[in-house]
């Protein structure tokens, strides 16, 4: 992300504006997020149902859990569009390309957070890393780490599940990212890239000069994020927060206990079978994850059932088929769903 | 002025091919806009972050959609 902004004229008067500006918004959400209740009650009241019905507490429910969410969702994508400002795919790569090993795993999955990236962009990243003499396998540790532990799905966790189980998430996200990546990066795989990676030279990658850019430029590009990222996911929050609601009225508590209430040892593998094929994302799958703990679902079970959801999607995959081999593919989702199985049997082995 | 518009055909390569043609309308300059989906011509210009902008063989821009000031710059 760079030279998106042009910095030629500096106008003094609209950089006061953002810096007052910022925190007043801020401020104002904030007590807004305060407010929640008595206002999601208040409108609640105006539909002519009894509020004790079973229809009044599903609405209920959506109208607070809405505007918590994408209040929520709008103050952690913001902080993090101003921090990934600091983490071009360019700066990643050359404080990736200076590591030894051990170390390159862990920080290539913490800069897999903070580095801006979308799935259209992950060839020619992929490419710009291996091409500037990056391992294979740390490589991976920030393209796992990138979707599974990104701030929508933190945000969400938060927001609905409570701050535990998000910093569970996030511990557990982070580790699967560098030991799989660590594990593919021992298994030697630079074979199993397609034919004209292989054939890339090393060369000299092109070089953008670094901007300077001002505080004020980076709290635009995240502001830019939020219109970005809000702007695509709020239906899927909408859906996923209906589903949930739907979850919480008529599915009856013994048949979740059955299907993935850490009972039998086979309702892990089933949750990663179901979720890597599934097609969504985190604001779609995280209040159905809430939904379902809610029933009584094991946390195991629920975590990799999340996990494989956000971090394996079969559109990345056929993206990364111009790179990888299928074979590649193969072994990349077989290690990072052990990963995610592990995660899941302890849990529920645990609670 | 040949522009070359870098990006696998998602919806931000997209609209920086519309937004440099536009502007080139507005300002009365031919341009030929010229759309690389090919992946091994994108990294081949060492590209990392899509959309890219390349005039006269040098890359100019990366990872966002330009803004209207910026390709009026480039179109001097």
């Amino acid at each position: 992300m760079s030279a998106d902004i042009t910095t030629t004229q500096p106008a003094q008067r609209s950089d006061w504006l953002w810096y007052l500006g910022v925190p007043g918004v801020g401020v104002v959400l904030y007590l807004l997020y305060g407010q929640l209740i008595p206002i999601s009650e208040w409108v609640t009241a105006l539909f002519p149902v009894e509020r004790n019905s079973h229809t009044g507490e599903a609405i209920a429910f959506f109208i607070y859990d809405v505007p918590k969410v994408l209040l929520l969702l709008t103050g952690i994508v913001f902080v993090t569009g101003v921090l990934r400002s600091w983490f071009s795919p360019e700066r990643t790569r050359a404080i990736l390309a200076g590591r030894n090993q051990i170390w390159g795993y862990p920080l290539a999955a913490l800069l897999g957070v903070l580095t801006p990236f979308c799935s259209c962009s992950s060839v020619p990243l992929f490419i710009g890393f291996v091409s500037a003499g990056i391992p294979l396998g740390v490589t991976f540790s920030f393209l796992i780490a990138g979707p599974m532990v990104g701030p929508v799905g933190l945000g969400l966790l938060y927001g609905l599940v409570g701050w535990e189980i998000a910093t569970i998430y996030l511990v557990f996200g982070f580790t699967i990212a560098t030991v799989a990546g660590a594990v593919l990066g021992r298994m030697k795989l630079e074979r199993y890239l397609q034919d004209w990676v292989q054939e890339l030279n090393a060369g000299p990658v092109g070089d953008l000069p670094e901007e300077q850019l001002t505080l004020v430029d980076r709290l635009k590009m995240g502001l830019e994020q939020v219109r970005e990222i809000v702007g695509k996911v709020w239906i899927w929050v909408l859906v996923g927060i209906g589903i949930g609601a739907a979850i919480h009225g008529y599915v009856p508590e013994a048949v979740m206990l059955r299907i993935m209430g850490g009972e039998a040892w086979w309702s892990v593998p089933a949750a990663v079978v179901v979720g890597v094929p599934m097609y969504t994302n985190a604001a779609g799958v995280i209040p159905i994850v809430e939904a379902l703990l809610g029933k009584g679902a094991a946390l195991g079970t629920t975590l990799a059932f999340m996990m494989s959801v956000i971090a394996l999607s079969l559109p990345e995959m056929i993206i990364l088929k111009q790179v990888l081999t299928l074979r590649l593919i193969a072994i990349f989702v077989a290690v990072v769903s052990s990963g995610i199985l592990a995660t899941g049997f302890l849990f529920n082995a645990l609670l | 002025m040949e522009i070359k518009v870098l990006g696998p055909g998602c919806a931000k390569c997209k609209a920086t091919v519309d937004l440099i043609t536009r502007v080139a309308g507005e300002a009365g300059k031919e341009v030929t806009v010229d759309k690389i989906e090919d992946m091994r011509q994108i990294v081949g210009f060492g590209v990392m972050s899509t959309p890219g902008v390349v005039i006269g063989g040098k890359v100019v821009h990366v990872g966002t959609v330009p803004t209207h000031d910026q390709v009026l710059g480039w179109l001097g």
